[in-house]
């Protein structure tokens, strides 16, 4: 306080630093206050107010002078603040702030311990300006904005100022403040406020920590800042001062002594200062402006159209922060680019990848990449495990014994020890050569040769030398010089041994007295035999006596051998050398003659002649040199020299080695250093071994340590209990160094034989060595690396580790004592080693077995005991197979012991029809699926049983033309059944997978709506009293059996039946009574129908009824059964047989009264056909019920009856008289059965599957909304391929002669073309490939198999239509009674037509009888149109396609059409009508049709009227050219004309053909054979009219003739 | 039938359903049928059937049914044997009846007594709110032929849960078998434990 009052005076910058000081102060006492609040003096206070008070007077007059924007801060808590000011405006300010502190000194008094403060947006306000605002704000609302409370609009303005705002918070001291005004701010240094605060902060810190000391340090601190801050002040005095000053005075106990609550850092303002330690950039979008130089746009190169690469992505708010960042650092704009973007590289990521694509085609392909073909290896750990081996009996147990370890050469050996092992191993080796003693044995082999030889010379002496006995004798020879050479090379390898023992032994007797110390106990002794000298020596002479005798003999040997050699040769050479003399002689003379001719060629003669001697003299025979005679000195020489190399020499001592180990080793003490440091070494080491069983470590031994002679004891056994077949048996020997191991080597033990028990296995050596270098700086030599003995270093040495380990390893013996290994069975193949004698199979292969020559060869080579009973049979096969009476089998067998698991032989499973009969069922041949109680006896089987299906395998060769009378429908009919077989045998196939609705009924996921209705349902009560009709269970077809099944037939009513024509309109003359008697029927009745049903061969029929729409009401059962008994799904679909419903007259005759007894009156009741509807049963199994009204499908001429309707009631007009008879019916099948499935097969395809999907999709939406409008998109073609629908569409020419035939009349043509195509015979594909699927055969399959479904009729049709030029589409809807089908439908000027391609018929759209139903799509060459209308019915409906609300195209502007080509051929090729062909099959219809209703009419004589039949005849052509047209009238006539007194009734049947037996079941139907009058004659014409390509219609004019 | 000469065999089952272990449910009953080849026929006896509902009893878990099998089979080859299907079905919550389980064993080929427990399982719905659905309209999945159990074809399409045990006892007596040439062994019933219902 004092310095202030001191320097009250002076510059303004000495007072502002007064008062900084001042104010300092203050606010130390202050903070005291605070925490000792108790402490604090009033007075005190109002003096600081006071001093204050003059001070900031004294700064107003500073600001006038100066005009510095200064604003002093109280210490905290007291708000005085001097707001910055205009010049212009501070005066008043000034009056208004000192009112204002006067009144608000009480209020902050008050609220001096909420220390809330706001310093820095204070400076904030000033340096932003908005004073105005600011100061009204404050009196409105002072203590707000005392508060600290910063507008927002400020606090987000400058975000970053933030950090330094709130540091200041509480302290904003008169330097800060001073410092701002005085600081030269650079305007690009923002930062530099917040430094300052930083430091500011810190001072407070200290000031808060300690007290005491605050004072002075902070004023030096302070001081340090305004020198920072480049202000000018006098600096070293006061400061000295003051610190002197404060320190004298301000000595209180509150100085030193400090008591202050814990320290405690808040939540809140931890966060305040991590927010101003860290940056935190913000997260929007920086603006371009900010980013790019001032004034500049930004450039767009891409726009400029130069290439900008992809930038890689990142998302915008990594951007965002990214850009923010940026901006703040240094030169921050030199990172974005033109466009104000980060200037980024292209994206590095291709968008495929480099790499190249390993699938070539083949051959290209780099041959590193190419793929290698391994075989396949059983798996490593397949049957591993050993059978039984889990239960207790089973185990096995292996006993590995492991009893020492030695070194032949280790790293610590000493060069002594290496030639001590050296010494050790010729040792060894010297004892086993000794013990096996083959010198001797080959001596005493030699001697007992040459005295054998010798006698064999004695007995017989040189000359009496038998031919076989000279041949011993030169065996003999060679036989002792074989010998003899053997034997010298063993005494020369003895001899060399023992040089090298005794060489070694003197190398290490060297050394030891080098080195002066010995490491190795060994000792070698030489114990020297004395022998006899002089025997010795005559022995050694012997000796060498026989053996140059011998060798003379040799050579004399071959010398008389060569010498008989060189005799012959050299009467060779005698004979042609006088040969040449005499050719010599001979061209001599030639020579003499020939001179005079021709000097220059005699010249070059000469020449050739002077050459001649030589050349082939030299080159034919040599003239052969006489061989020379052996030295036989020389001999005595070489075996002497030989001798004394080899052998010991006479009568010198034989010198016995013997190595003992007794020799005493040098003390350690007593060794040179690296002696010691070595055998330290040596001492610090243990070895231990692991034990690993199929590379499995299963125990270890205990670490021992390595002896000074390394060697090393463990003498331990392990018994392994194993489960795993034995694979591989491992011992590591590891060396410990310490507490590090390494692995020195591994051993690999093999697998003993199962023979092979512990206790009697012996010990075995294995041999190991380790390649690791190792090298020492002691005496060890080490490792790997090169030594050498001798003094000058050369002759050098690498050994390496190396030794061998003592172990054995054998099977556990088990109570009886017999071995615990598994058998040897159980052991995969590698491990049986060394079994292989022991089996005949491992070791020549199974197929060897039927080899005897293989089986004989590996007898003899494993010396088979002949004794052994275990090998008597083999000993026996091969007897008898040396005696050649057995031949081996020449055939190789894949399973050779198939024999023995034949349940009975080849032979008696085929002649068993028992196991035949079963077979055949198992494979599912069609006769016998079914067969139940195939019996358990052959004798029981009946023969019939398999002779049916060996007929028809029979007839399966051959064709049957006589049931086809056509040659090319029975090769169609072939061909037919081929494919019918192959997609039978796929939907058997496809049978057998499963999907999970076929096993599990599982409800469907309900949708929201659904599952409300299901939960409405709930409250629905439990019996309505108006039920709703369910649908009746269905039944699976499998336990049903003959007669559960019955066809119910409901015949309703007819309409529109023909009616009987009457008689008095006859022309002709006839008999008047008939005329009466049946006038007044037909007054009674025009008809009296009734309906007969006619399925499988039985018949059941109506009641009659009258009039021409009758009503009948009757419900007709007729049972059912099935083909062979065989109720599946496929067989039921495959029932070719068909329901007939006739329709017939009852015609009741009177024939009394022209009988003479006029008492009693015979009626004969005639019945006579209207006609007939066919419905196959695959149609009524495929839909479960039928419901219509059927057209009744009536002849073109019935005669006596007439189609016109005589009177009809008032609504007579509505209908069109000429659209023939209706019958409504009702068929259901009771039980009802299960429809067969299509199979799901997925089929492949051709198509894109782009395309595929989108039909899919197509298909399920058309189901999801229209579940009963038919959709097809795709279809299956004959091949099995899903081929889409359109393809199938397209323009095709029908045959020229239907274009021919009405040049002017398009409209007669296309009559003709759907006649066409209705007489091709139509085959449901249910029945042809057994409802598995429906399969659209093309046009021109369609034409070759001439039998199809309504499918291919309507394709076929649609196509034709399309090349008339018609606008036609494929309907796809269901119909009466075909169920789903297609039609065709055309657009003529006069409205749409619905065509039946099976029928021909033409109907209008608005047709009520059109048979079609509804309408689920329609099919052009180039869409598919579904029909989305509310109606189904052709009626009801529009047919316009150009509008899509309508009808929904496949393929529209989303998806175009992608051009799908037609699968159709281009062209239809037609066999030309084959005339005389249809003439034969016309006459063989008619004949077999006679013979057929003479069959049926076994009682009574059936009379043909061959006038008749004749007058038939002519009409039928006529009928065929009118194509059915009413033509009746005409007949009639002519025929009541000609035939007179005849009572006709018949019809004419036109039927397309296919086979006979439609025609015959054609012709039953009608029951033209059933009238029994006695005086009925028939007639019968057939005619058959051929059309293109085989399509015949076949028309059966019949007629019944009874005598009036 | 010849004794001497016999054309078939005869496999009399004699035996009841005698009752289950359905931890979770209660009020079962129980359905059975016979599976067997194409040489097999019934002559004798109920082939299918349907027992009474049966409750748990305080005291014990057990379901118990006892109901009586007895049907005769004749055949002419082992191939087929005949399986007896047992499915037991039960009310749920809402008391729809719903199946519980699904199981089938083989009539057992020795003579004598036997007896078998046979594991029931049923289907489990495809996933999970199928679950929930089948669980709230009481529509559980279900085999469309409870005979699907005694095929193994296409079995591995489907996915079941286990649930119970049903235990049935058997007395088994057979004809003329050793005659054809069929031996099932010794004719001791040795291995039949004997039934005792707990």
């Amino acid at each position: 306080m004092k310095q202030e009052d001191e320097g009250s005076d002076g510059d303004p910058g000495e007072t502002l630093k007064r008062a900084i000081r001042a104010q300092r102060q203050r606010r130390k006492k202050k903070l005291l206050e605070r925490s000792l609040v108790q402490e604090i003096h009033e007075d005190e206070d109002a003096g600081e107010v006071s001093t204050l008070q003059d001070f900031s007077a004294n700064r107003a007059s500073a600001e006038k002078t100066d005009n510095l924007m200064a604003s002093t801060k109280p210490p905290a808590g007291s708000h005085i603040g001097l707001r910055t000011q205009h010049s212009s405006s501070s005066q008043y300010l000034d009056t208004l702030q000192e009112k204002l502190r006067a009144a608000r000194s009480k209020v902050e008094r008050l609220q001096q311990h909420e220390a809330s403060v706001e310093p820095a947006s204070r400076l904030q306000r000033l340096r932003d300006g908005d004073h105005v605002t600011r100061f009204d704000r404050e009196q409105v609302d002072p203590v707000s904005a005392e508060g600290g409370e910063d507008p927002p609009a400020l606090r987000s303005r400058v975000k970053f100022r933030e950090a330094a705002r709130r540091v200041d918070k509480d302290l904003p001291t008169a330097e800060e403040a001073y410092n701002f005004f005085t600081f030269n701010f650079e305007p690009d240094h923002p930062n530099e406020s917040e430094k300052l605060g930083r430091k500011r902060q810190k001072q407070r810190e200290t000031t808060e920590e300690d007290r005491g000391e605050a004072e002075v340090e902070e004023d030096a601190e302070g001081e340090e800042d305004n020198q920072d801050d480049n202000v000018i002040q006098s600096e070293d005095a006061p400061l000295v001062q003051n610190e002197n000053d404060l320190f004298v005075i301000d000595q209180s106990p509150q100085d030193f002594l400090v008591m202050k609550r814990a320290e405690y850092v808040g939540y809140r303002k931890r966060l305040q200062r991590d927010s101003e330690l860290l940056f935190t950039p913000s997260l929007r979008t920086v603006p371009t402006s900010v980013k790019l130089p001032e004034n500049m746009k930004p450039r767009f190169l891409e726009d400029e159209g130069l290439y900008v690469g992809e930038r890689p992505p990142v998302s915008q708010t990594n951007e965002n922060i990214l850009e923010n960042r940026i901006l703040r650092a240094e030169e921050g704009k030199k990172w974005f680019g033109d466009d104000g973007k980060i200037m980024a590289l292209p994206d590095p990521i291709k968008e495929s990848s480099t790499r190249p694509p390993l699938f070539h085609m083949e051959g290209e392909l780099h041959p590193g990449l190419q793929t290698v073909y391994r075989k396949a290896l059983p798996s490593k750990y397949a049957n591993l495990f050993l059978a039984g081996a889990a239960d207790p009996e089973g185990d096995y147990q292996l006993d590995v014994d492991i009893s020492g370890l030695v070194f032949s050469h280790h790293p610590l050996f000493s060069r002594e020890h290496v030639l001590a092992a050296r010494l050790a191993q010729l040792y060894d080796q010297y004892l086993t050569r000794q013990h096996n003693n083959l010198t001797g044995h080959l001596t005493d082999k030699l001697n007992g040769l040459r005295n054998a030889l010798r006698n064999m010379m004695n007995i017989h002496g040189e000359q009496g030398l038998s031919l076989a006995l000279r041949q011993r004798v030169s065996e003999y020879s060679f036989e002792v010089r074989n010998t003899r050479q053997l034997r010298d090379a063993e005494q020369e390898k003895d001899r060399t041994l023992l040089k090298s023992i005794i060489k070694v032994w003197k190398e290490m007797k060297a050394l030891r007295e080098f080195q002066k110390f010995t490491n190795t106990p060994y000792k070698l002794y030489l114990r020297r035999e004395n022998v006899d000298r002089a025997s010795d020596e005559r022995k050694y002479e012997e000796e060498i006596l026989t053996e140059v005798l011998e060798l003379e003999a040799e050579n004399e040997e071959e010398y008389q051998k060569k010498l008989v050699e060189y005799n012959k040769q050299l009467e060779e050479w005698k004979l042609w050398r006088k040969k040449q003399k005499a050719i010599r002689k001979t061209k001599k003379k030639k020579k003499k003659k020939g001179q005079a001719q021709d000097d220059t060629e005699e010249e070059e003669n000469q020449d050739l002649k002077e050459s001649e001697p030589e050349g082939p003299f030299e080159e034919g025979s040599l003239k052969p040199e006489p061989p020379e005679r052996p030295d036989l000195g020389s001999i005595e020489q070489q075996v002497r020299e030989k001798a004394s190399r080899i052998r010991r020499r006479a009568g010198e001592a034989i010198l016995i080695p013997e190595l003992s180990a007794s020799g005493s080793i040098t003390a350690t003490e007593l060794c040179p250093r690296a002696e010691i440091a070595r055998r330290e070494d040596v001492s610090r080491r243990s070895l231990f071994i692991k034990i690993l069983y199929n590379d499995k470590e299963v125990s270890r031994t205990g670490s021992c340590s390595l002896n000074a002679d390394f060697r090393v004891h463990f003498g331990q056994i392990f018994n392994l209990k194993i489960l795993n077949c034995p694979q591989s048996i491992i011992l590591q020997v590891f060396e410990e160094i310490g507490s590090s191991c390494s692995l020195l080597a591994q051993v690999f033990g093999p697998v003993p034989d199962p023979s092979v028990v512990t206790g009697r296995a012996p010990i075995e050596k294995f041999e190991f060595s380790s390649n690791q270098r190792v090298m020492f700086d002691h005496e060890g030599v080490g490792s790997d690396v090169p030594i050498s003995f001798e003094p000058d270093g050369s002759n050098k040495v690498i050994l390496l580790t190396s030794g061998q380990l003592l172990c054995c390893m054998s099977w556990g013996a088990g109570d009886d004592n017999a071995p615990l290994a598994p058998p040897v069975s159980q052991q995969p193949g590698g491990v049986r080693r060394g079994l292989g004698h022991l089996d005949a199979v491992t070791s020549i292969g199974a197929s060897g077995l039927y080899d005897m020559k293989k089986i004989s060869e590996w007898a003899t080579q494993s010396r088979l005991d002949p004794n052994d009973p275990k090998n008597a049979s083999i000993m026996q096969l091969l007897k008898v197979a040396s005696s050649g009476e057995v031949t081996a089998p020449e055939y190789f067998r894949l399973e050779h012991l198939q024999d023995e698991f034949n349940f009975v032989s080849d032979e008696e499973l085929d002649d068993s029809k028992r196991f035949r009969l079963l077979r055949l069922r198992n494979q599912g041949v069609a006769e016998f699926r079914n067969y139940k109680l195939v019996p358990a006896l052959e004798s029981e089987i009946p023969d019939k049983v398999l002779q049916e299906y060996e007929k028809r395998l029979k007839d399966g060769e051959i064709v049957d033309t006589k049931e086809h009378l056509d040659s090319h429908r029975a090769l169609v009919a072939k061909y037919l059944q081929r494919i019918q077989e192959s997609v039978i045998n796929r939907s058997i196939l496809a049978k057998h997978y499963f999907q999970l609705p076929d096993l599990v009924v599982e409800e469907e996921i309900p949708s929201i709506g659904i599952l409300g209705i299901n939960l409405f349902k709930l409250t629905e009560p439990k019996r309505p009293l108006k039920p709703q009709r369910k649908d009746r269970k269905k039944v699976t077809a499998q336990n049903l059996s003959d007669g559960d099944i019955k066809l119910l037939i409901n015949v309703i009513r007819a309409h529109n039946v023909p009616i009987r024509k009457p008689q008095s309109n006859k022309p002709g003359q006839s008999s008047q009574s008939a005329i009466q008697s049946s006038d007044s029927y037909l007054s009674q009745a025009q008809v009296r129908p009734f309906v007969e049903v006619f399925f499988q061969r039985s018949v059941l029929q109506t009641t009659t009824a009258d009039g021409p729409n009758p009503s009948w009401n009757e419900e007709l059962q007729l049972p059912f059964s099935a083909p062979n008994g065989d109720y599946s799904t496929t067989s039921l679909q495959s029932v070719k047989d068909e329901v007939f419903v006739n329709i017939f007259d009852e015609v009741v005759y009177e024939i009394g009264p022209n009988k003479d007894r006029g008492s009693s009156i015979h009626t004969q009741i005639e019945k006579h056909w209207l006609g007939s509807v066919k419905i196959p049963f695959s149609t009524i199994y495929s839909q479960s019920k039928i419901d219509g009204a059927f057209k009744v499908n009536t002849p073109a001429v019935l005669l006596g009856y007439s189609k016109e309707l005589g009177s009809y009631g008032a609504y007579d007009h509505f209908r069109k008289p000429s659209e023939g008879t209706f019958i409504r019916l009702f068929i259901t099948i009771e039980p009802q059965l299960v429809p067969g499935e299509s199979i799901r097969e997925k089929f492949e395809s051709q198509e894109d599957e782009r395309l595929l999907q989108a039909s899919e999709t197509f298909e399920r939406e058309a189901a999801q909304n229209y579940p009963d409008r038919p959709c097809i998109t795709t279809v299956i073609d004959l091949n099995g391929k899903t081929v889409f629908i359109t393809r199938y569409i397209r323009p095709l020419k029908p045959p020229q002669e239907f274009l021919d035939a009405f040049p002017n009349n398009p409209q007669e043509a296309t009559t003709l073309v759907a006649r066409y195509v209705s007489l091709i015979p139509s085959l449901p594909d249910q029945v042809s490939f057994s409802g598995t699927c429906d399969l659209w055969s093309t046009c021109d399959q369609f034409l070759t198999l001439l039998a199809g479904d309504e499918e291919e009729h309507a394709v076929l049709l649609c196509n034709y239509f399309l090349f008339l030029g018609k606008k036609a589409w494929l309907i796809i809807g269901t119909a009466i009674p075909e169920g789903r089908t297609a039609y065709v439908l055309t657009h003529e000027p006069s409205g749409y037509f619905i065509w039946n391609p099976s029928s021909g018929q033409c109907f209008e759209w608005d047709d009520p009888f059109c048979p079609l139903q509804t309408v689920g799509c329609l099919v052009n060459p180039d869409n598919v149109w579904f029909n989305v209308q509310q109606k189904t019915s052709p009626p009801n409906m529009s047919f316009d396609i150009t509008k899509s609300k309508l009808w929904k195209p496949f393929f529209s502007r989303f998806f175009s059409h992608p051009g799908l080509s037609s699968i159709q051929p281009e062209e239809l090729a037609y066999r030309h009508a084959d005339k005389a062909a249809a003439v034969e099959l016309q006459d063989r219809i008619e004949k077999i049709l006679k013979e057929e209703i003479m069959k049926w009419r076994p009682r009574h004589p059936t009379r043909w009227n061959r006038y008749c039949n004749a007058i038939l005849k002519q009409f039928l052509p006529n009928l065929e050219l009118s194509r059915g047209q009413d033509v009746a009238e005409g007949h009639r006539h002519e025929l009541q004309s000609l035939l007179g007194d005849y009572r006709i009734a018949g019809f004419p049947l036109h039927l397309p053909f296919s086979e006979i037996r439609p025609i015959i079941e054609m012709v039953y139907s009608t029951g033209v054979h059933n009238i029994q009058a006695s005086n009925v004659e028939f007639a019968l014409a057939v005619y058959v009219h051929p059309y293109p390509s085989s399509v015949l219609s076949v028309w059966v004019y019949l007629a019944s003739l009874s005598h009036l | 039938m010849a004794t001497s000469n016999p054309s078939v065999f005869l496999l009399t089952v004699n035996g009841q359903i005698e009752g289950a272990n359905f931890p979770e449910y209660d009020n079962l009953y129980c359905k059975y049928c016979y599976v067997y080849g194409h040489d097999w026929a019934p002559t004798t006896g109920l082939e299918e059937g349907i027992t009474q509902i049966t409750c748990k009893s305080s005291q014990s878990h057990r379901l118990i049914w006892n109901f009586p099998l007895e049907t005769t089979f004749k055949s002419t080859n082992p191939f087929g044997w005949p399986q007896l299907v047992v499915s037991v079905y039960g009310p749920d919550v809402f008391g729809n009846d719903v199946v519980r389980g699904y199981g089938a064993t083989h009539i057992p080929f020795t003579p004598g007594q036997h007896t078998r427990t046979i594991p029931m399982f049923v289907p489990e719905p495809t996933w999970r709110l199928q679950k929930f659905t089948g669980w709230l309209l009481g529509r559980r999945p279900e085999y469309t032929d409870p005979k699907v159990v005694a095929q193994g074809e296409g079995r591995e399409v489907t996915r079941v849960r286990s649930r119970g045990f049903v235990t049935v006892s058997f007395n088994i007596m057979t004809k003329d078998m050793k005659k054809m040439g069929y031996d099932t062994g010794p004719l001791i019933p040795s291995n039949g434990l004997p039934a005792t219902p707990d």
